[in-house]
């Protein structure tokens, strides 16, 4: 498999990236190097193992004895305890705009959305 | 002052009014003052806020009141730990001016227990590299050798123990980015159990992977530094509620009868000769010391690095989505609101940002899912497993935390592929969660220190420290 232009273009507008077109030869470059390194992963048989998404899994409550865990259950420990026990207070009104670009005083301002 | 004293002097030293917090906080601040500009480990001092803290300390000695355990200690933290009114930047120019609302816990931790924050530490952008050479503001020079670098993502913070102008300083591991510049700088840096410390204010890169750890110049200091970090966090819910036992208690105990596996995946080509020397001189002083050297395997090393390098891009990619420039960080100026998106994108990140995310979002797309991260999902599968089989038969495994010594700035700055494979023995333990820390063991010919890694069982920390510590004492 190898990163076309194309691909380079298309992936960029995923990222919300536009990329000088210099930056985009050196992607080209660089992406190829990269997958052509991590192709080496098609030589392991993994059909039949599980993907391990996040190292959570492996503790906790029950941790040794997976079919007691059904769902949510598994992740039991993980549910705060702020939550448990009611809300904590948010971050006040004016210390969240602090760092705001732009703002009325009320709303983050943004350019226009509607572009059509 | 700092360079005669260790953490545990210095809480004596400040109860007996032989210093003062104040006092050891002015001397750090006139140290860096005179070392960091050819250093570059500080890219944000607060020192209003370190001496406001260092006078409570005082205050408390000056009545006769008891000191907590960190009393006076001048500690720094690297600058992806967000501090209530000090800038973080995460060395990205799109946080330039972030002025963040809330502490991370870790840093408050640490606070409560009265350590004094001197400043935050340069790193590589978003805790990507190995080098600190993508700080946007300025790369970090290896104190023992200033033509080299320091390691990386957390340059700042090794540079800063290792150059005495902080005692103990905070970094992230997402993928070696403590253990490894420990070792180039020839200090200490632990990489907990994923779990074992909150990461609740630490500014996420790849969330499955990032771990919060401490640096200091002995392993009883870093105990005493993890000691008082980890522990469940309610604000956390990827913090483990795992009894935090009192690890420097733990670092007398015995070591004899230990028994410490030797992988020979993690000796193999690319390795260099003294370091493999020195590694190996250290296993047989582990030997000298009553622990038995047990030969493992490790069989899925080798994927380890196109592993990492999906999930953790993968990851960041969903992660980094968040600098839009809308509620906070940089914004370009934009006639419409995806221009802004794009154009704010564009001029805030580095080129390893953009290069991670790009990866990262293509091994994600439709189309590309299954070959790329489901597969590395399941290989990070078998990484652990190998860990899991290894950790029947042995306490520990010891390995070199990284194959060279440091190289030079410039060295790799063009070719990401050669970079990322200066992670080679360190992304292991992110994948698999466990335990790992790098303990100072010798120097090259050109008096570049060498570190030498271990690993334990997850929240296992205990016997790592303590292994370590003999170690240390022994050299």
């Amino acid at each position: 498999m190898k990163v076309t232009d194309k691909d380079v273009a298309y992936v960029a507008d995923l990222a919300n990236l536009e990329l000088t077109g210099e930056e985009r030869a050196h992607m080209l470059r660089d992406l190829n190097s990269i997958l052509e390194y991590v192709a080496r992963l098609g030589e392991l048989e993994t059909d039949k193992v599980a993907p391990m998404a996040q190292v959570s899994d492996r503790y906790g409550k029950d941790k040794d004895n997976d079919e007691l865990r059904q769902g949510s259950e598994r992740f039991a420990y993980a549910i705060r305890d702020d939550v448990k026990d009611g809300l904590r207070k948010s971050l006040p009104h004016d210390v969240a705009m602090k760092n705001a670009p732009d703002t009325d005083g009320t709303f983050f301002e943004v350019p226009k959305v509607i572009e059509r | 002052m700092i360079d005669a004293m260790t953490i545990d002097d210095v809480r004596t030293k400040i109860a007996e009014r032989q210093t003062s917090a104040t006092a050891l906080a002015r001397d750090c601040y006139t140290r860096i003052r005179k070392e960091d500009p050819e250093i570059g480990a500080f890219l944000t001092l607060c020192e209003e806020r370190a001496l406001a803290q260092a006078g409570r300390i005082d205050a408390l000695a000056a009545a006769g009141k008891p000191l907590p355990l960190l009393a006076g200690v001048p500690i720094a933290i690297k600058d992806v730990m967000v501090t209530s009114g000090v800038r973080t930047t995460a060395g990205s120019k799109i946080l330039e001016n972030f002025i963040p609302p809330y502490d991370c816990t870790a840093v408050a931790r640490l606070e409560t227990a009265g350590a004094v924050v001197l400043g935050k530490l340069n790193c590589d952008e978003f805790a990507m590299g190995s080098s600190t050479e993508n700080s946007a503001y300025r790369p970090v020079h290896n104190p023992r050798d200033k033509s080299r670098v320091p390691g990386g993502s957390s340059g700042g913070s090794a540079a800063a123990v290792a150059a005495e102008m902080a005692m103990a300083t905070l970094g992230s591991d997402t993928g070696g980015s403590i253990r490894q510049p420990a070792s180039f700088c020839g200090v200490v840096g632990l990489k907990p159990t994923y779990g074992r410390v909150s990461r609740y204010g630490l500014i996420a890169f790849a969330s499955s992977l990032d771990h919060v750890g401490p640096f200091a110049k002995t392993v009883k200091e870093v105990a005493l530094v993890l000691r008082t970090i980890a522990g469940r966090d309610p604000m956390d819910s990827t913090s483990a509620e795992v009894p935090v036992p009192d690890y420097v208690a733990e670092l007398e105990k015995p070591v004899k009868g230990l028994k410490v596996g030797m992988a020979k995946e993690y000796f193999g080509a690319g390795l260099d000769a003294e370091v493999r020397a020195a590694v190996e001189g250290a296993i047989q002083k582990l030997a000298e010391l009553g622990c038995e050297v047990v030969p493992v395997s490790l069989p899925h090393t080798e994927y380890a690095i196109p592993t990492y390098y999906i999930v953790a891009t993968a990851e960041a990619s969903a992660n980094l989505a968040r600098y839009d420039g809308v509620r906070y960080g940089f914004r370009a100026k934009a006639n419409t609101l995806s221009e802004m998106y794009r154009q704010t994108r564009d001029g805030g990140f580095g080129m390893e940002v953009k290069r991670r995310i790009m990866l990262g979002t293509y091994a994600l797309s439709a189309g590309y899912y299954d070959a790329y991260y489901l597969k590395a999902q399941k290989v990070r599968t078998l990484l652990t497993r190998d860990f899991d089989e290894a950790f029947k038969k042995v306490d520990v495994i010891a390995a070199p935390t990284c194959p060279t010594p440091a190289f030079k700035l410039g060295e790799k700055v063009n070719d990401p592929l050669a970079m990322y494979l200066a992670d080679i023995y360190t992304v292991t333990a992110n994948l698999a969660g466990i335990p790992g820390i790098s303990v100072p063991c010798g120097e090259n010919h050109e008096k570049l220190p060498i570190g030498l890694q271990l690993f334990a069982r997850h929240f296992d920390e205990a016997t790592l420290l303590c292994i370590a510590h003999a170690y240390e004492r022994s050299r």
